[in-house]
């Protein structure tokens, strides 16, 4: 049931390319490199074609464009945000069944009440990050005269962190905080989740701390790499389809 | 109106761990069963495979296998002065919605609570005075002792696959066991699972230290397993990807692998899958239940199902809901400390260390759900004089890992930046280099932690939701403080290159992030009825024929995950059912 044969990676791994869903939107046209030598060339991702959002808009597009590249600059470790995937991961996030708010309870009345007892705000996520991108680029344009994703280096880090740090406030906004706290995890969720849902595009998120993604057995493994690094091979669900 | 069905012998609220017993035992008992369960019935080999299964954004983040709070769920607030608002996702716990519960997605640390638990109130008095319990601590013995679970629990293992080593065996102290434990009659079902490298490396440390380590027992089954009911386990595949997941080998104890296939083989039993029961019917006399009300999910068809006796196995909130909703027993007051139902809810504490080594592989993502070992020390030795500490109960505390999957866990050094190329160079390093130290800390009944109905919110079938009013006392926070204390000074006999220190939690209750689904009391066992919902047997005080089976029936809280005793006291409640109840029919203890 377990033991994969081994020429079924390399043979669901070429299927991957125009498998699953979102991600095969903007993977169709990539070239598939043989594993080996994509473990070789972790930084080079293959430039995306144009991905097409189904959620966000251009002024959206943009911001969270910026903020993706900003929080994983591309360097010798992976490539940059755009290029891993991470604005499709948020928009097609955004656009489905997460973003529109399922298996939250949406009833009022509405209370901020205290922190202990988390989310009170009337927004679905979607809705938190639509309302949270404009009045984060007025805020911008307030202190920077531009909108986020036209700023300086310098001060795009700044407003991130005064975002985190609550010393933004948006005028007619949900909480500066709710937004940059959604914001950064589906950052984090893009990055390092599956493929199949957009991001972590070639595994590069997986790559860049050797998690391996989909195993099947470690039984014997966990003997024979006791304190020894573990192959940097990483297998997505796609690749094991 | 709701469409009234043909009579059964019996209704199981709630088919996962504890409703999957009693199934099995009562079907066997020769009774016709009818099982609702409000989630759908999924199954390994469609459900739990490979790969689809190894996907930490649907089945962590997204919460597949979990209650669905769009539907169902609580307001929460830390105490009486506060507005509860409503849990508007999961969160702190994570219920299950899909038959066999949360035992599909638990980790299976699977423990023996002591006669230090069952009963805490009359061994604190004897050892160190009335005095030393807190007047709003209203601890009180459960009505039953170690020595009669002592069977149920062994039943209980052996069906869940437990893998572990026997600390005492009958009495004689075994090597690499926990010394502390109760003795056992034998072994575990299964030995322990391989250690893993953090795992190892706290062992050590902790016994330098002059502390007695062990493996934790867990249903994880070490190697393949067949259990009483012929259920054939896998061995564990150590994949990292136990809790909150369904386990592709069938190598966790989980109900739909360990029990339910069995049940379902039975002619005596029906599972009716998305049948939500929204409460339990009384007759005139209020001393009987004469069956439930559900509501088919998938059409929103009611129906009404009468039986001859109904058992609440819908995980412990849920139970304690449930009996708020159908107006058996007395609501419980904080006000007059007067009324049972809702009384003693109580919850966990914890705080952890993490400790980083420069160059070394941990390998976090190879792991068992129960790949910890564990010092007892401070909390089941009783020979551990708590009155230097001014606290009651304790803390177990232990090293290793269970599913640190990348999305969650990315340890760095404190300081370092949470994006940007510095953040990613030392999410890089130090990934594969970190482990942790953890303690789980127990949690006494307090007088205004409660459960009851809210006045306001109310959930996708009109009905109030329950509302929960808790918060950490001074007994948790000074537990916690030793509790960390503990922790460091393991830590740093261990050398780490970084390490950040547990810190005794102080701030209130939240409901985010995850803790732990260990959740209990609300309707208490206890030999009296003005002070407990239910007899030793589980069997409610105020309707013979109404048994209400899991945590909810906890008096208090241990450091220990409940599962244990929970599954103990199902077979235990089974027992009491099939050799006196069905005999004679009526109250099984007269107060
Ligand atoms: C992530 C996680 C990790 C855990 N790890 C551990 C561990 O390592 N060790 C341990 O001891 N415990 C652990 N637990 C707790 C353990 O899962 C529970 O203690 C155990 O499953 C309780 O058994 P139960 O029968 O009371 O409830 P469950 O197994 O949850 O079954 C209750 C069933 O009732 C159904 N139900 C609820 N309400 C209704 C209703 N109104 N109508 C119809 N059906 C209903 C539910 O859908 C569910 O299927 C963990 C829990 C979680 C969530």
């Amino acid at each position: 049931m377990k033991d994969k044969p081994e020429g079924l990676n390399r043979r669901a791994f070429l299927k991957s390319a125009v498998a699953g869903g979102a991600a095969a939107a903007a993977t169709a046209a990539t070239v598939v490199l043989p594993q080996s030598a994509q473990a070789q060339a972790p930084a080079q991702a293959t430039p995306p074609a144009s991905p097409g959002y189904a959620f966000l808009n251009p002024e959206e597009a943009a911001f969270v464009e910026a903020m993706v590249n900003h929080m994983v600059p591309a360097d010798a470790l992976t490539p940059n945000g755009v290029d891993l995937g991470l604005n499709i991961y948020i928009d097609r996030a955004l656009a489905g069944a997460w973003g529109k708010g399922d298996r939250m309870y949406m009833q009022g009345p509405w209370k901020q009440g205290v922190p202990s007892q988390g989310y009170q705000l009337p927004l679905t996520p979607a809705e938190l990050y639509r309302n949270g991108i404009a009045a984060a680029n007025i805020q911008c344009i307030k202190t920077y005269g531009k909108p986020f994703d036209k700023v300086t280096d310098a001060q795009r880090e700044e407003f991130l962190r005064a975002l985190r740090d609550g010393k933004v406030v948006f005028e007619n906004g949900p909480p500066a905080r709710a937004f940059f706290n959604t914001a950064y995890q589906t950052v984090m969720e893009g990055m390092f989740g599956d493929p199949i849902y957009g991001g972590n595009r070639d595994k590069a998120g997986w790559k860049l701390i050797g998690f391996p993604g989909v195993i099947a057995v470690h039984s014997q493994d966990v003997v024979k790499f006791r304190d020894k690094a573990y192959p940097n091979n990483p297998v997505g669900i796609a690749d094991m389809s | 109106m709701a469409k009234k069905l043909k009579e059964v012998d019996v209704v199981i609220v709630g088919l996962g761990w504890t409703g999957g017993i009693l199934s099995k035992e009562l079907t066997d008992a020769g009774l016709k069963v009818v099982a609702l369960e409000r989630g759908g019935n999924r199954t390994t080999q469609d459900d739990y495979a490979l790969p689809g299964v190894r996907d930490e954004l649907r089945y962590v983040v997204r919460h597949d296998l979990m209650q669905n709070t769009a539907r169902d769920t609580l307001t929460v607030r830390n105490n009486i002065s506060q507005e509860a608002l409503p849990m508007r996702r999961l969160g702190s716990f994570l219920p299950g919605e899909v038959v066999g519960g949360s035992g599909v997605h638990w980790s299976g640390h699977t423990w023996r609570w002591t006669d230090m638990e069952l009963k805490v109130r009359s061994m604190y008095e004897e050892r160190y005075g009335k005095k030393y319990i807190p007047a709003d601590m209203t601890i009180q013995d459960w009505g039953v002792s170690y020595a009669e679970l002592e069977p149920y629990y062994e039943k209980f293992e052996r069906a869940a696959a437990v893998s572990g080593k026997a600390g005492n065996l009958r009495g004689q102290i075994q090597e690499g066991g926990n010394p502390f434990e109760a003795p056992r009659q034998n072994e575990y079902a299964l030995p322990p699972l391989t250690k893993i490298h953090a795992s190892e490396m706290f062992n050590a440390a902790a016994k330098n230290l002059g502390y007695h380590p062990f493996p934790r027992p867990s249903a994880n089954a070490s190697r393949p397993y067949t259990n009483q009911y012929g259920a054939q386990f896998g061995a564990c595949e150590y994949c990292g990807y136990c809790q909150r997941f369904g386990c592709e080998a069938n190598a966790k104890g989980s109900p739909h692998v360990a029990i339910i296939p069995a049940v379902m083989k039975s002619a005596n039993f029906e599972l009716r899958a998305h049948s939500w029961v929204t409460r339990v019917i009384k007759d005139k006399s209020g001393k009987r239940v004469t069956g439930v009300l559900y509501i088919n999910v998938l059409t929103g068809e009611e129906f009404e199902q009468p039986a001859n006796m109904v058992i609440l196995t819908a995980f412990a909130l849920n139970n304690v809901h449930i009996m708020l909703t159908s107006g058996i027993g007395q609501p419980y007051d904080p006000k007059t400390g007067k009324g049972v139902i809702g009384k003693n809810y109580c919850y966990q504490t914890g705080t952890s260390a993490t400790l980083f080594f420069e160059g070394k592989h941990f390998n976090p993502f190879m792991n068992a759900g129960g790949s910890n070992d564990t010092i007892d020390d401070f909390n089941t030795n009783w020979d551990f004089d708590r009155s230097k500490f001014g606290y009651i109960g304790g803390a177990n505390i232990s090293g290793g890992f269970n599913t640190n999957l990348p999305i969650g866990y990315r340890p760095v050094p404190r300081g370092t930046p949470q994006w940007g190329r510095e953040w990613k160079a030392a999410t890089a390093k130090w990934y594969q280099a970190a482990m942790k130290i953890d303690a789980s800390g127990a949690v006494m009944a307090n007088r205004y932690n409660y459960l009851d109905l809210d006045p306001t919110y109310r959930n996708a079938f009109g009905q109030p939701l329950m509302r929960m009013t808790f918060d950490y006392k001074e007994n948790e926070h000074k537990m916690g403080q030793h509790a960390a204390q503990v922790i460091n000074d393991i830590a740093k006999s261990m050398n780490p290159t970084h390490f950040t220190p547990a810190v005794a939690r102080t701030d209130p209750w939240t409901v985010v992030p995850y803790q732990s689904t260990h959740n209990t009391g609300g309707t208490i066992m206890g030999v009296n009825p003005k002070s407990s919902a239910v007899n030793r047997y589980l069997q409610s005080w105020d309707c013979h024929n109404l048994f209400v089976v899991g945590a909810n029936v906890f008096a208090h809280n241990s450091s220990y995950n409940p599962t244990g005793p929970v599954g103990a006291l199902a077979y235990w409640t089974a027992d009491a059912i099939r050799n006196q109840y069905l005999k004679n029919p009526g109250q099984l203890v007269h107060a």
